[in-house]
């Protein structure tokens, strides 16, 4: 059987841009079709922003890599259109265990929050991902929607000018030029459009091999996220079972810094290894093995002139706690709307530097999480052992070392902080919803409060009045009317209210909160749109 | 907020000097290595206050600084 990842999806195809005496101009060009391209680019055709997307291959990632898709960014899925295909593919878990030596210290449930529509995590291959992010590609262009993915299309040049980027594409049949107004690069973590620029990419290099082997097995292991430190099969390091849909389970082995690479991949090698994990007897098929290395690194600036780097081509976190896929999401999410706005001429071009306040901020909240998760799990020191130990042999007996084991904390969405965006706040109104944070999603009537956010600017009122529409200098303001009671369970008026009467929020259109009050002042509404867009 | 507690707080300080050592008896470096790596945690449990933590962090930094045998 041939495998979807084995698969041309988009394969190169003569585009007119070729048999042009001039290079043709585009709005947006985005580099890279892996997930996070195409959800930009998704995101812009949604809008009716023409974009192309140049890939150098033509299929979806090789191997599952990325499988672990934490709630917001299926949120942000379910704005894009194919939040639906990911939630029902993958595989839903809760349960875990950990492992310390030969013995299980705890298991755990993660307890997801209720009135939620979407789950805490999904596990699926990133190769699904992706063919469901082209899927809803080719749905928007036969629709009519201005999105042309260009498989076997290599930028092998870029001159990023002020007023516009000029590149050179490598394709079968030979170099064409294009320029664009702006560039999305998501051309990932070893970003060739960063290096052709010239740009850093500095952070830390953890001394650590990893072997990712996915096999196929039809095994009695139930959906559970079991971690194993210091396991009697992988003495001394680390080792995680993860299961994903189709049967495939995710193997990870910690192999340490001095090791042969090419001899570790082959399989007269993993398979032994393998085997001393799941048992003499058990029956599996490789799917796919890699040996990778990881960083905790990022760009100095996110946004360079008109090219503006988003995903793993701009920060590099260690896979424990799922942060890179689904903060490469969060980044497009945050960037296109301003983008739309600064194209349509409605808001100043500096809105875009907000994109990289409020994306480093989570980049550095990411990277700072996946270092402290690899400090624990693997020990740079023999002191360092000595604690990660003595947590460990302590969460077997009580309860209160458990939240000290770190295995990887997993993908929560960054509040924007200090964002320059952010508007005005109210003490008796929840933490958790205050002007920068991602809206939390509740009950609501029949549906959830999510799918009535988004893409817009929009003013939430629970229990309050306020005009049904407010034009700000070009920018269109729409009430959503909402009530407490429109959600008997309570969790509306807990999340947005707390021990306020009544709110109003101005939702920005990737679904964080701008501003809240308590009334409705059109004075002030029109100051925190205008903040919200860069305007002050 | 709270304030570390650095003036004397044990009752019957000789007992509990007499108890630690007690626990550590017949065990190898490593054995005790670890017993007090989850000493400290079971006692930074209790206290809880990551400030009254970080002060206790400093305190015990600052009288290794102060050892002049090994300046």
């Amino acid at each position: 059987m041939t495998k979807i990842f084995e698969t041309p999806l988009y394969p190169y195809e003569r585009t007119k841009d070729q048999d042009a005496a001039e290079p043709v101009r585009h709005p947006v060009v985005v580099i890279g079709a892996g997930p996070i391209g195409l959800a930009a680019a998704i995101d812009l055709a949604r809008h009716d922003v023409p974009v192309v997307i140049l890939d150098e291959n033509d299929k979806v990632s090789w191997g599952s890599r990325a499988i672990c898709f934490a709630k917001r960014p299926l949120e942000i899925l379910d704005r894009l259109g194919c939040g639906q295909e990911m939630v029902d593919m993958g595989v839903q878990w809760n349960l875990g265990k950990v492992f310390f030596g030969d013995r299980k210290v705890y298991d755990f449930n993660l307890l997801p929050e209720e009135g939620h529509h979407r789950p805490a995590f999904i596990n699926l291959q990133q190769y699904y991902f992706e063919e469901y992010l082209v899927n809803r590609a080719r749905v928007l262009e036969a629709e009519g929607k201005p999105i042309n993915l260009r498989g076997g299309s290599k930028v092998t040049a870029v001159d990023a000018k002020d007023d516009g980027v000029l590149m050179t594409v490598e394709t079968p049949d030979g170099p064409y030029r294009i320029i664009a107004d702006w560039v999305i690069a998501c051309d990932g973590a070893g970003s060739p459009v960063r290096s052709m620029m010239g740009l850093d990419f500095v952070g830390r290099v953890f001394e650590d091999n990893f072997l990712i082997a996915d096999v196929v097995m039809e095994a009695g292991f139930p959906t559970e996220r079991w971690f194993w430190f210091d396991p009697p099969f992988n003495k001394g390091q680390s080792a995680l079972l993860h299961k994903q849909p189709d049967n495939v389970w995710r193997i990870d082995l910690q192999l340490g810094w001095d090791i042969d690479k090419e001899k570790e991949k082959k399989p007269e090698n993993v398979i032994p290894r393998l085997k001393a994990m799941l048992g003499e007897d058990a029956k599996f098929e490789l799917e796919w093995v890699s040996i990778y290395t990881f960083q905790c690194r990022r760009m100095e600036k996110f946004r360079h002139g008109r090219v503006i780097f988003a995903g793993d081509a701009a920060h590099q976190v260690s896979p424990f706690g799922a942060r890179g896929a689904n903060s490469g999401l969060q980044d497009t999410d945050n960037l296109i709307w301003k983008l739309k706005l600064v194209m349509e001429g409605k808001v100043p071009e500096t809105l875009l530097d907000s994109y990289d306040a409020e994306r480093v901020h989570a980049a550095d909240e990411n990277i700072l999480n996946s270092s402290r998760s690899t400090d624990f799990i693997t020990p740079k020191s023999d002191q360092s052992r000595i604690f990660r130990d003595a947590v460990l042999d302590l969460a077997e007996h009580f309860e209160f070392a458990r939240p000290i084991v770190n295995s990887g904390r997993l993908s929560v969405p960054a509040t924007y902080d200090g964002s320059p965006l952010n508007g005005p706040d109210v003490d008796e109104m929840p933490r958790r919803t205050r002007p920068g944070a991602p809206a939390v999603d509740a009950p609501v009537g029949n549906g959830w409060l999510l799918s009535r956010l988004g893409d817009r600017f929009q003013l939430m009122t629970i229990d309050a009045e306020a005009p049904d529409r407010i034009d700000v200098s070009g920018i269109e303001v729409e009430r959503l009317e909402l009530s407490a009671k429109d959600d008997p369970s309570g969790a509306l008026a807990e999340r947005y209210l707390g021990d306020a009467q009544a709110g109003i929020y101005l939702m920005r259109p990737d679904q964080h909160v701008a501003a809240r009050w308590t009334k409705f002042n059109e004075a002030e509404l029109r100051s925190a749109v205008n903040t919200a867009t860069g305007r002050i | 907020m709270s304030e570390l507690t650095l003036k004397a707080n044990i009752d019957r300080p000789d007992d509990f000097y007499a108890d630690l050592l007690a626990a550590h008896e017949g065990l190898s470096k490593a054995e005790s290595d670890a017993l007090n790596a989850r000493l400290i945690f079971v006692l930074a449990n209790q206290i809880g206050d990551r400030e009254v933590l970080r002060q206790a962090l400093a305190a015990a930094k600052q009288a290794m600084h102060r050892d002049p045998a090994r300046s």
